[in-house]
């Protein structure tokens, strides 16, 4: 958590700076994720689209029935994104390729350094030490900001709830499950074996392996290992990322390095503007019309040409 | 009012009536009028009578939105989270309210006292832009019974937004404080208006902290959203510095704006000091937003540079970029710098109009229209949402007309009667050379009664 305590002390450091008080210095460093972090590697070449994972997100998570049943296919005709309804969905893509058509997971992918937490004004969001990120209702002011932040279009909102509205995703069964050391429910059901729990670094160094025993099955990048400082869902994949809806064009660091400068510049901003502007007042106030009353409480009319 | 006027009406800008008693609070309410007279005038406002349609049938709609939720009122989705609320409401008021800041700034730092015809009108327009916009807010908050968590409850100080919101509270207060010496001198409280003006310094710099933070911090929070916004109207290094120099033009153009419609539409209001003045003050504002305008437009180009993202400007989305560019900012710097050299009123008044439309059309660009440009859909928002976000921006101008109709705002109040004047003319101690030159209360008498 290096990365946010540091911004964090920015800010903090900042006001002090601005106080006359000290400011301890703290380095900057990328966060690479709890060492103890439990992931998911989702391996698309041995997905068949059986949609089982969603049911049983549904009945974990005791989310309301869908529109269409769980094995209707009609779903896959268009993409889908995950709701307040459904915190994962399964998508189709390549249909027309001959090699056949690749599924595709989507939900929260976990980030090490969520973009979703660090945008929260509320501390909404907690990446928890087994790896989670969860997310608490009681203090959510529903900004939606949360949602504008994450770039993997992650959290679903509750819009049609007048009194209660929360932001809805996976959080990876914490509550039920991953608390205990259990695998989410997703996992558990899976027929295929496309979903594997465990730790993190074991499921990269798991992916990676697959990778070079079969190097014909799949392209050669774990999606997740890097991606905007790395997230907790890995993905292999037989075909480019870019083709089964990934976004590739995401950069290795977490979102939050984007913001940084201005982050930076907020301390500097309060340091330096009250000197600055009183000092411009005062060299003001000694030139010739600085002698002229400003808008006291005479009704003179000002003198200046 | 004219009529009324015309047919012998006297203004109320003092508190004293023509008969020297002593005007009570409703009869400045109702600006000197009987019960009667007032309702009459304002049923002939043909004006009223379109707001009161929008208020029949947006005030209903405003109401179901917190009954039946955001789902019924807006668009809604998750893909496009804000909506005209916040792209509208919040993004574009925001910098029109800048006129507050700047003005201050100018008048009490830099000491350019022929702008203070136009201060207090600045320093008013900062305070309902910021005010509306946090109704805006209420209105898109999924709870917006929780708008104090980031402020008591629950902090996250590392994020952008909470800095927004710190920024925005502690600002508003700011201005309540810099625009009540008006409503002082209007209730007759001299002892408060003293108060504030001890502190004018401290608040003007204050407000200048505060604004550069939160201008910028909007548009930083954009950097939250890398390849969401599109790449012409993202920056991840200047998106802030983007924000805060727009929003310099936006909030000086909005003073010219709204001194102008007020200038046409409230004559009576003004002062002769207003009316004079007028067309000077507009030249310097004028000026301060051509510099503005320019330094924006080289630091827009200096990020497509950074980036190199010229490509782009030969997609759809480009044209669309120049278009907000050309239409919303070259466009009417070349207008305004034309109009002040050449007096030409009219048309420093049409440039600042089209600067105002182009930075509501760069927020509503930013935070809506290209969001999530690689979607294949665009959300259009439903006529409920319209309809609220019309009712909220016709109260915003109810209410600022209510005020500039009663408070000092576009006129003097003419309070100094003998008693009063004493303790009146002590000056403000945090003003501290001028004391001296201060002007003799004699002098005021001689002045005012000029119209
Ligand atoms: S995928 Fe989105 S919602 Fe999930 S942790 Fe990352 S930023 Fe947050
Ligand atoms: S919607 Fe709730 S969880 Fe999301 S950023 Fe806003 S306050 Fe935080």
């Amino acid at each position: 958590m290096k990365r946010r305590n540091f911004l964090k002390a920015c800010l903090i450091g900042g006001t002090t700076i601005a106080l006359g008080k000290t400011n301890k210095g703290y380095a900057s460093g990328s966060f690479e994720g709890y060492p103890e972090a439990m992931g998911v590697l989702v391996d698309t070449t041995r997905c068949i689209g059986c949609r089982s994972c969603e049911a049983a997100c549904n009945k974990e998570q005791k989310l309301p029935e869908p529109d269409t049943s769980f094995d209707d296919p009609a779903v896959f005709e268009h993409d889908r994104r995950p709701t307040s309804k459904a915190y994962t969905v399964v998508n189709r893509y390549q249909k027309e390729q001959p090699s056949g058509p690749v599924y595709r997971k989507v939900q929260c992918n976990h980030c090490n350094e969520p973009a979703c937490l660090t945008s929260c004004f509320v501390n909404a969001y907690t990446k928890t030490q087994e790896g989670a990120v969860i997310y608490n209702s009681k203090v959510c002011v529903g900004c939606r900001n949360c949602m504008i932040a994450c770039p993997f279009n992650a959290p679903g909102y509750d819009y049609d709830s007048a009194t209660n509205p929360i932001v809805k995703k996976c959080i990876l069964c914490y509550d039920t499950r991953l608390k205990y050391g259990k695998p989410p429910a997703c996992v558990e059901i899976c027929p295929q074996e496309a979903l594997t729990f465990g730790h993190r670094a074991d499921l990269i160094k798991l992916a990676h392996e697959r990778i070079r025993a079969t190097p014909e099955r799949y392209v050669d990048h774990v999606y997740g290992e890097k991606e905007v400082g790395g997230t907790s869902w890995l993905y292999l994949a037989p075909v480019g990322f870019d083709k089964l809806g990934f976004d590739t064009t995401l950069s290795n660091d977490p979102i939050i390095s984007n913001v940084k400068d201005f982050l930076g510049m907020v301390p500097m901003v309060l340091s330096i503007w009250p000197a600055l502007f009183s000092g411009i007042h005062l060299l003001c106030k000694n030139q010739e019309h600085g002698e002229h009353g400003h808008e006291t409480e005479s009704n003179q009319e000002d003198t200046k040409p | 009012m004219k009529k009324m006027i015309q047919h012998g009406l006297a203004i109320v800008d003092s508190p004293y009536d023509e008969d020297g008693k002593k005007r009570t609070l409703v009869n400045k309410l109702l600006l000197g009028l009987t019960p009667s007279q007032y309702l009459l005038q304002a049923f002939r406002n043909p004006f009223n009578w379109i707001l009161a349609a929008i208020f029949a049938i947006g005030i209903p709609i405003l109401i179901g939105r917190f009954f039946f939720g955001l789902a019924w009122a807006t668009s809604g989705s998750n893909d496009y989270p804000w909506g005209l609320f916040l792209g509208f409401g919040l993004f574009a008021m925001v910098p029109l309210s800048s006129s507050g800041f700047q003005l201050g700034t100018a008048c009490e730092i830099f000491g350019r006292h022929d702008l203070e015809p136009i201060e207090r009108l600045a320093l008013l327009n900062g305070l309902l832009g910021y005010f509306f916009a946090v109704m805006y807010l209420l209105a898109d908050l999924g709870q917006p019974w929780r708008l104090p968590y980031p402020m008591v409850v629950s902090f996250g100080p590392a994020a952008v937004l909470f800095l927004v919101a710190w920024h925005v509270a502690t600002y508003l207060s700011v201005q309540v404080a810099e625009v009540s010496t008006a409503f002082f001198e209007w209730i007759g409280f001299p002892a408060g208006k003293r108060g504030v003006r001890k502190i004018t310094l401290g608040l003007t710099v204050s407000g200048i902290i505060l604004s550069t933070l939160h201008q910028g911090a909007l548009g930083a929070l954009f950097t939250y959203a890398p390849g969401k916004v599109h790449p012409l109207w993202y920056s991840s290094s200047f998106q802030w510095l983007h924000f805060f120099v727009s929003s310099l033009p936006g909030g000086l153009c909005m003073v010219i704006t709204v001194s102008t419609i007020a200038a046409k539409t409230m004559a009576w209001r003004g002062d002769s000091r207003f009316r004079e003045k007028l067309d000077k003050v507009t030249v310097s504002l004028a000026k301060g937003a051509c510099m503005g305008i320019a330094t924006y437009i080289t630091i827009k180009l200096i990020a497509i540079a950074h980036d190199n993202k010229w490509a782009y400007l030969d997609t759809g989305w480009g044209q669309w970029f120049m278009l907000e560019i050309i239409v919303g900012f070259m466009l009417p710097l070349t207008l305004m710098t034309y109009g002040v050299h050449t007096r030409k009123m009219a048309i420093v008044r049409l440039g600042a109009f089209m600067t105002v439309f182009g930075v509501v059309l760069n927020r509503v660009n930013t935070a809506m229209i290209t969001f999530n440009w690689k979607l294949p859909h665009r959300e259009i928002p439903p006529w409920r949402e319209v309809i609220i976000s019309l009712t909220i921006f016709a109260t915003y101008i109810v209410v600022y007309r209510f005020i500039l109709y009663r408070l000092p705002i576009l006129y003097k109040w003419r309070q100094q009667e003998q008693e009063e004047t004493v303790p009146e003319a002590v000056p403000a101690p945090a003003l501290g050379r001028r004391e001296a030159s201060s002007i003799p209360v004699a002098s005021y008498s001689s002045m005012t009664k000029l119209d």
